[in-house]
């Protein structure tokens, strides 16, 4: 179980591969965010990345800790970027390694879920406007909150 | 008894403030906190978004969580990260 806060890209491939050879290990599930560009006037040129130094370590943990208790995991992973970013740039890697795919698929999504409701990261995007702070999406809550009523 | 208050992206810039030492009185929650920035004026109004999230001791809270010497709290808008 590890988490890193970087500036740097980090290696699909290997971060996977890495999974793949836990012992035990029969199913790995992998996110990765990547910035979005667009076109027009709301295009984003790029996005810078401000983050809680301290806090985000411990609230990524606090997350795989919870994911560990709600399915039998034998590994996982999580890397986010934090600076200026442009589109096409990798923000995020969550990858989690367990024996059976049902676990594997639903932690990794539940760490992404909860990352983005309660990991302190914010967006800043710049566009031909200027930049602007980007807003919470209710609909990153009720994504999360799908996994405290047990659906 | 003295805490640290922390700031944090569009909060950090509508205030102008990134980090500032208090003091308190004994008894202090981060909703009186809260308040008494608010309170000292115009600047500080951004502090009473309904959205504005406070962490204290780097684990998110409440507004009725107590205060304590040599806290760090802070204050910051719904999170974006991912």
């Amino acid at each position: 179980m590890s988490v890193s806060v970087q500036k740097g890209d980090f290696d699909v491939g290997a971060e996977i591969g890495a999974l793949t050879d836990v012992a035990g290990a029969g199913a790995v599930a992998s996110f990765v965010g990547v910035v979005r560009g667009g076109e027009g006037a709301e295009a984003i040129r790029a996005m810078t990345l401000e983050h809680y130094p301290g806090m985000t370590e411990k609230s990524l943990a606090d997350i795989i800790e919870q994911a560990q208790g709600r399915w039998p995991l034998l590994g996982v992973r999580v890397i986010h970027r934090v600076g200026r970013l442009l589109p096409g740039d990798r923000i995020v890697f969550v990858g989690v390694a367990s024996r059976h795919r049902g676990a594997a698929f639903e932690a990794c999504e539940f760490v992404m879920d909860y990352l983005k409701t309660r990991a302190p990261f914010w967006k800043k995007e710049e566009t031909a406007q200027g930049a602007r702070w980007v807003d919470a999406r209710e609909s990153d809550d009720a994504a999360a909150a799908r996994w405290d009523k047990g659906e | 008894m003295n805490v640290t208050v922390l700031f944090f992206a569009s909060l950090r810039e509508a205030l102008g403030v990134e980090r500032e030492r208090i003091a308190l009185e004994a008894g202090a929650t981060v909703d009186s906190l809260r308040a008494l920035l608010i309170a000292r004026g115009e600047q500080w109004q951004p502090l009473s978004r309904g959205s504005v999230r406070a962490a204290v001791n780097q684990s998110l809270v409440t507004g009725a969580n107590m205060l304590a010497d040599g806290d760090e709290v802070a204050f910051f808008p719904p999170v974006t990260g991912g």
